[in-house]
């Protein structure tokens, strides 16, 4: 009874009426589509019931045996975190004026804002295996990746928070005669040092993070001890990393929020 | 002068800082000096590496230009998966998250048991890496697509019950109560009162982890999980730069597709 004036409906997610049900037809579609492609073997996952079994059981209880190495691996990752962590805030800090519009002329603007979208697409571990192929395995290839990763992030962060700044401060400046770089030093950098500081730290807990999983791919740290245990078929010594990795990354955030918080 | 110290001082001498907080800055200063100083000169490093580091580059982007698109309709295959991938991923993840956000909410969770279950899933769901799930999951579904779908979706679900279960405690109580009093079932409260507020939350937090998932996908390939990262994999074991370069192309623009996309849909839809 929806003519009923006493009744209440629900008013339509998307008014007109066409374009809703097309829209949903187009999902219906296009769900139904991609899962009919799916390539899904039943035996093949009956199969891989037993080895994930297998493995779970290679896993338990996890063993924590060699914790030199899971120490020794920590400490790389650790290391890696921090030094890409300053580098890469070193380098965020010129880019984020480059890509801040109120700041630079619009063919510097174009390209900072170009570095700051090529480093954010690509995903730390693509990144990873382009660099342990240009510099070798090992930590170097790590730091170099989570630098190109902390760019991406703090940068672009930065650049948005610089866009935001109080501007009047810039044209006093400006007005007594000041040159380019005492502006950039005195006017703006003490509005955004809190915030540059802040995201510093929480780069430092996403650095530590994304360092486990680089090193997979042969870029030190934590990753690379975890993946030799997995190639080995220790599946124990693995879980026990994995649950110390889980454990540190648990910590690091509970301690950067407690920084962040203190000093914002 | 408003403040209560002696007015002679303030005129001699200012300074942005007290003597505490400038020992502090100083102390900060000092402090992560030291930590950088301990990991430059304990890090395991072959610095003969990192000095030829720049040459060595420069000759793998040279390898690389010009990128060879001869392989282009594989490569565009595999970029479609990579997109089927991260949408069925998120669209599983989405309708498994919202039972699991029902209950890790602090004001909608039936009873303390059930708060807890739904904590512990979040936690355990956002711990461990996508790259670490896919391993699991191309051990049981075998190599392909179907282990990344599974591999993302695991580890969306954290992510999207967390930030749904934060909007849904952040609503605003009175529609509940109000249904309540009018004796309406359980069922039609969450649909009439919960449902409406935190629809907006919703749809912007499932299409961020659309974005997010687009770039989480193009690497499962290299654990075997399908998707774009399989070419990648297969041209950088045979050294086949320019192919590499064009997969790298291809990334780029899947990802900066991805963002024009979510942000035409967040101005559409909120």
């Amino acid at each position: 009874m929806s003519t009923d004036r006493t009744s209440w409906r629900k008013p339509a997610f998307i008014k007109n009426p066409t374009l809703r049900y097309g829209i949903y037809a187009a999902l219906a579609i296009y769900v139904v589509a991609t899962l009919a492609t799916l390539p899904i073997d039943w035996d093949r996952v009956s199969d891989g019931m037993r080895r994930a079994q297998r493995i779970f059981n290679g896993a338990f209880p996890p063993n924590f045996e060699r914790s030199g190495l899971l120490i020794d691996g920590f400490l790389e990752s650790l290391k890696i975190a921090i030094l890409a962590t300053v580098g890469g805030i070193a380098l965020s800090v010129p880019l984020a004026f480059m890509a801040a519009r109120n700041i630079s002329i619009k063919p510097i603007y174009f390209l900072g804002r170009g570095i700051i979208i090529v480093a954010r697409s690509f995903h730390p571990v693509i990144v990873a295996i382009i660099f342990v192929k240009a510099v070798g395995f090992g930590p170097f290839a790590g730091a170099l990746t989570l630098v190109v990763y902390s760019i991406g992030f703090v940068a672009k962060l930065l650049a948005e928070r610089i866009e935001e700044i109080d501007f009047g401060q810039v044209e006093a400046m400006r007005s007594v005669g000041a040159g380019f770089l005492s502006t950039l030093v005195y006017a703006v950098m003490p509005q955004i040092m809190p915030r540059l500081v802040g995201l510093g730290i929480y780069q430092l807990d996403s650095n530590l993070r994304a360092s486990a999983v680089v090193g997979i791919v042969g870029a030190g740290g934590i990753g690379a001890t975890l993946a030799n245990a997995f190639g080995r078929y220790d599946y124990d010594f693995a879980l026990a990393i994995t649950m110390v990795i889980v454990g540190v990354i648990l910590v690091s955030e509970a301690v950067s929020g407690f920084i962040r918080k203190r000093i914002a | 002068m408003m403040d209560s110290q002696p007015l002679q001082q303030t005129l001699d001498h200012w300074s942005r800082f007290t003597l505490r907080q400038r020992l502090m800055r100083y102390g900060g200063l000092m402090f992560t000096l030291l930590i950088v100083a301990w990991a430059l000169s304990s890090i395991d490093v072959i610095w003969e590496w990192v000095w030829d580091a720049p040459t060595q580059m420069g000759d793998l982007f040279g390898r690389m230009m010009p990128p060879d698109p001869s392989n282009l309709p594989s490569i565009l295959e595999a970029i479609w998966q990579t997109v089927n991938i991260a949408t069925l991923a998120t669209m599983f993840a989405v309708v498994v998250s919202l039972p699991v956000a029902y209950i890790s909410a602090q004001n909608t969770t039936p009873n303390r048991v059930t708060l807890w279950i739904g904590r512990f899933i979040l936690v355990s769901s956002r711990s461990v890496n996508t790259i670490i799930w896919a391993l699991l999951f191309v051990a049981i579904f075998g190599p392909g697509i179907v282990a990344g779908i599974v591999a993302i979706m695991f580890r969306s679900i954290g992510f999207l019950g967390k930030l749904l279960g934060e909007a849904i405690e952040e609503i605003d109580h009175k529609p509940v109560e109000a249904l309540e009093a009018c004796g309406a079932s359980r069922f039609k409260i969450v649909l009439y009162a919960i449902v409406p507020q935190v629809m907006p939350a919703f749809f912007a937090i499932s299409i961020l982890r659309w974005d997010i998932n687009l770039r989480e996908s193009t690497v499962l390939g290299l654990v075997g999980a399908g998707g774009i990262g399989m070419i990648l994999q297969g041209a950088i074991d045979t050294f086949n730069w320019p192919e590499v370069s064009m997969v790298l192309l291809t990334i780029l623009a899947l990802v900066v597709f991805g963002e024009v996309v979510s942000s035409y849909m967040r101005k559409k839809i909120l």
